[in-house]
């Protein structure tokens, strides 16, 4: 009895030797199978650039992003417009490197069932009022934050009191296919995750449509903690950032969908910071 | 007096679950269900075993899971319970085990990371304080004569191994051994929060509907689980232990820095760590309650009340599936009882989290699926356990057949024993209403899982700490009702 409790003791005090591999992470905002492909060509592709060992490592959850950077686990994320701000707070003297051309205007799309009854609009309709509604994850910027933010600046009350049910997809892939079997008859979906799927072939077109496109605002974008130079010698935060710009493997940006990646620094994400504190998402 | 009391107290929660019904929130609003539901039995009926390349290692996580788990949960309880008559031994004991597992997860998750330490914990931790209550009533109960005739000075361990644990022993094993099943299903379940065990893969499988990996996955886990009883062997036990530490897998390394940065500062509520002081903690908490609390409580004891009445119909009615008083002894009545086995198997190997998930894909949201996954698995237990109970009544000969003999003979019996059995449920149930928050229907867990999405643990111990809390009221709850009805006791080491 005691033995295998000792050994298993060794076993969890013994450091792993994973010390000198970059790791990073990615907000779980699609389907598994999708970002793992992704991911790894992203691993594969900075190894040979950066000469260290690279590993992608998948969560569950955007906060699980969030909790792996700030632990430590994880020294590079892609994330979110939120979980970026999340992470960065958390993480002082970490900085966003690079963004997609797309997320420096990036939007929602807000998507409907037919039995909805909804056209396509300029702005968000009376019409919406008392339907079944779903956001993304909790976390999500374009699948929470912003949609919220917007549906309160409309019609000047929560979600709640919009719709008949307001619920929480957990990503976007989730969030076409529930509006798409009329579980929910309205959401909120990152336009990207939304072509993918149609590109994909996922989607039939004649029961689910786009029905309002948001206003632009900054989402996605690759944090890198503040100690990575500390960790992986000095000038290495800067060969991350080049590695990420000089990304132009069409098949690699395609599986974002990016067009390419262009700088970005942490005051891009002021207006993020700011609706997040207040919905009171961020303290 | 007995008699009429089971009744009126019977009658009492079906009214109460009734009146909860009115204020709950049922419906199908799929379009399709029936089609989702159509190609998941397909699934199962033509499992892709080929497709899943990670089939093997699911498996194998899920039961390194559990062995490392109920081993590490079965040594610390054991020694709690030598110390169990102390009140603050059994207090602790109460609050760690009204913590379900997953919280457990998602609070080590928070500093320990995806390190296996995570799932071993979740599983351990709970599972001790289970084991505590249960090994110090085995002990309770072992006769103290063979302590007296001791020479004077023996040693206080010889004297427990030599008298009181030799003849506890046997129940000991028993017990542990049966709580491995439930750390299977623990362990499998663990996946949805980031373990690569069992439910890792098939939220995967099932977010990109590959029906066929879901069927593969369910298959080989009920398989798992029904066969439990041929490969644990108490033989084979040791080598499983000393195997499964090292089939946990790697994860991340472990930053031990961050576990002191979570006790200090992370848990701290916000207007605490911010130096507002009292004036601002009292409004942090009155928020806190106001629209989080008071809204969970509400919906997960509208739920619980809602689903232990569905569970005790359900086991009342399904009881007779192996029972041999319904099934007959002999030719066809023995295949209609194991086919009967195979149905409840499947019923209680299905983790409520599980079948919940499922439930939601097909139904969409509301409680309605949470409280039909309560209702199958607790019910599918529970039908085991009074169809047993059933077995050992001797009916007279020319005792009446059919609806007569379930009517008037063997359930009158068999009653007593199956309230005893659905009061013990009751606080496993409730815990469960709580966790199934995470997935998105509105109780305690949704809040909680809100909290910690928002990278607010401060809010998130509170809202758990308020779940247990919840759990450990109920519990004593139901212990004065099971003495009120003078129902029996010892059937307590059958529920997980």
């Amino acid at each position: 009895m005691l033995r295998p409790v000792v050994m298993t003791l060794a076993m969890l005090v013994t450091p792993l030797a994973v010390a000198d591999t970059f790791v990073f992470t990615a907000i779980p905002d699609e389907d598994e199978t999708r970002l793992q492909e992704r991911f790894q060509k992203v691993a594969d592709y900075l190894e040979d650039e950066l000469d260290v060992e690279v590993r992608f490592v998948p969560v569950k959850s955007y906060a699980a992003a969030v909790t792996a950077f700030r632990n430590n686990q994880v020294q590079l994320a892609w994330f979110g417009g939120l979980s970026g701000v999340q992470a960065r707070e958390q993480v002082p003297g970490s900085q966003a490197l690079a963004q997609g051309v797309e997320d420096a205007r990036f939007v929602t799309y807000f998507i409907a069932h037919e039995s909805a009854g909804l056209e396509p609009s300029d702005s968000l309709s009376d019409n919406m009022r008392d339907l079944t509604f779903t956001f993304g994850a909790k976390g999500s910027t374009s699948g929470r934050l912003m949609p919220e933010y917007f549906l309160r600046e409309h019609f000047g009350e929560a979600p709640e009191d919009i719709f008949a049910r307001v619920g929480f997809s957990d990503n976007h892939s989730r969030t076409v296919s529930l509006v798409a079997s009329g579980a929910y008859q309205l959401g909120a979906v990152n336009y990207t995750a939304w072509e993918n799927e149609v590109e994909a072939g996922n989607v039939d077109t004649d029961t689910v449509q786009v029905v309002w496109e948001s206003p632009q605002y900054p989402d996605y974008q690759w944090t890198i903690r503040g100690d990575a130079d500390e960790r992986f010698g000095e000038g290495f935060t800067d060969r991350v950032r080049q590695a990420l710009l000089d990304m132009d493997d069409p098949e690699l940006l395609e599986s974002f969908p990016r067009e390419g990646f262009i700088p970005a620094s942490n005051d891009d994400y002021t207006i993020i910071r700011e609706i997040g504190q207040e919905l009171d998402l961020i303290d | 007096m007995s008699r009429s009391a089971s009744l009126r107290v019977s009658l009492g929660f079906i009214a109460l679950a009734m009146v909860c019904l009115a204020f709950g929130d049922f419906e199908i609003s799929t379009h399709d269900p029936w089609q989702e539901l159509g190609r998941i039995f397909l699934g199962l009926i033509a499992p892709d075993f080929a497709a899943v390349d990670f089939l093997g290692e699911a498996i194998l996580r899920t039961l390194a899971f559990a062995f490392v788990g109920v081993g590490l949960g079965a040594a610390g309880g054991f020694l709690l319970a030598l110390l169990f008559r102390h009140l603050w031994v059994r207090t602790f004991c109460a609050v760690v085990r009204a913590i379900h597992e997953l919280f457990w997860a998602l609070i080590f998750l928070q500093f320990f990371g995806l390190h296996p330490l995570t799932g071993v914990l979740a599983i351990a931790i709970p599972y001790a304080g289970i084991f505590a209550k249960v090994y110090a009533e085995i002990l309770d109960e072992s006769d103290p004569q063979p302590a007296h005739t001791l020479p004077r000075g023996t040693d206080h361990v010889s004297g427990l191994v030599y008298t009181r644990l030799a003849q506890a022993w046997p129940h000991v094993v028993s017990y542990t051994a049966y709580r491995l099943e439930c750390g299977l299903r623990s362990s499998a379940v663990l996946g949805f929060v980031g373990m690569p065990t069992l439910g890792f893969y098939l939220e995967s499988a099932f977010a990109q509907g590959a029906y066929g990996s879901v069927g593969a996955l369910l298959i080989l886990f009920y398989l798992l689980i029904g066969t439990l009883r041929w490969w644990v062997r108490p033989r084979l036990l040791p080598l499983y232990l000393i195997a499964a530490p090292f089939l946990l897998g790697t994860g991340l390394p472990i930053v031990w820095s961050n576990v002191s940065r979570f006790f200090t500062q992370d848990i701290v509520p916000a207007p605490l760590r911010n130096g507002e002081g009292l004036e601002g903690l009292i409004p942090w908490l009155g928020n806190l309650l106001v629209n989080q609390a008071l809204p969970g409580i509400w919906n997960t004891l509208l739920l619980t009340q809602i689903a232990l009445v569905l569970t005790g119909i359900l086991a009342m009615a399904l009881f007779p599936l192996i029972s041999h008083h319904f099934t007959g002894r002999h030719g066809t009545g023995r295949l209609k009882g194991m086919l009967g086995h195979i149905v409840l198997v499947v019923m209680r190997s299905t983790p409520e989290l599980l079948l919940a998930f499922i439930l939601l894909q097909l139904w969409g949201p509301s409680m309605l699926p949470a409280v039909a996954a309560l209702a199958l698995h607790n019910g599918g237990i529970i039908a085991h356990l009074v169809g047993q109970r059933s077995n050992q009544i001797t009916l007279r000969q020319d005792a009446p057949r059919g609806i007569d003999r379930y009517a008037y003979e063997v359930a009158p019996r068999v009653y007593g024993p199956f309230l005893a059995l659905l009061f013990y449920r009751w606080e496993i149930i409730m815990r469960e209403t709580a966790i199934l928050g995470i997935l998105g229907i509105t109780t305690l867990g949704f809040y909680v899982d809100s909290a910690i999405q928002e990278i607010r643990f401060d809010r998130a111990m509170v809202l758990i700490l308020i779940t247990a809390l919840l759990n450990i009221g109920v519990d004593i709850l139901a212990r004065r009702l099971r003495n009120y009805l003078r129902l029996r006791h010892s059937i307590n080491r059958q529920s997980c």
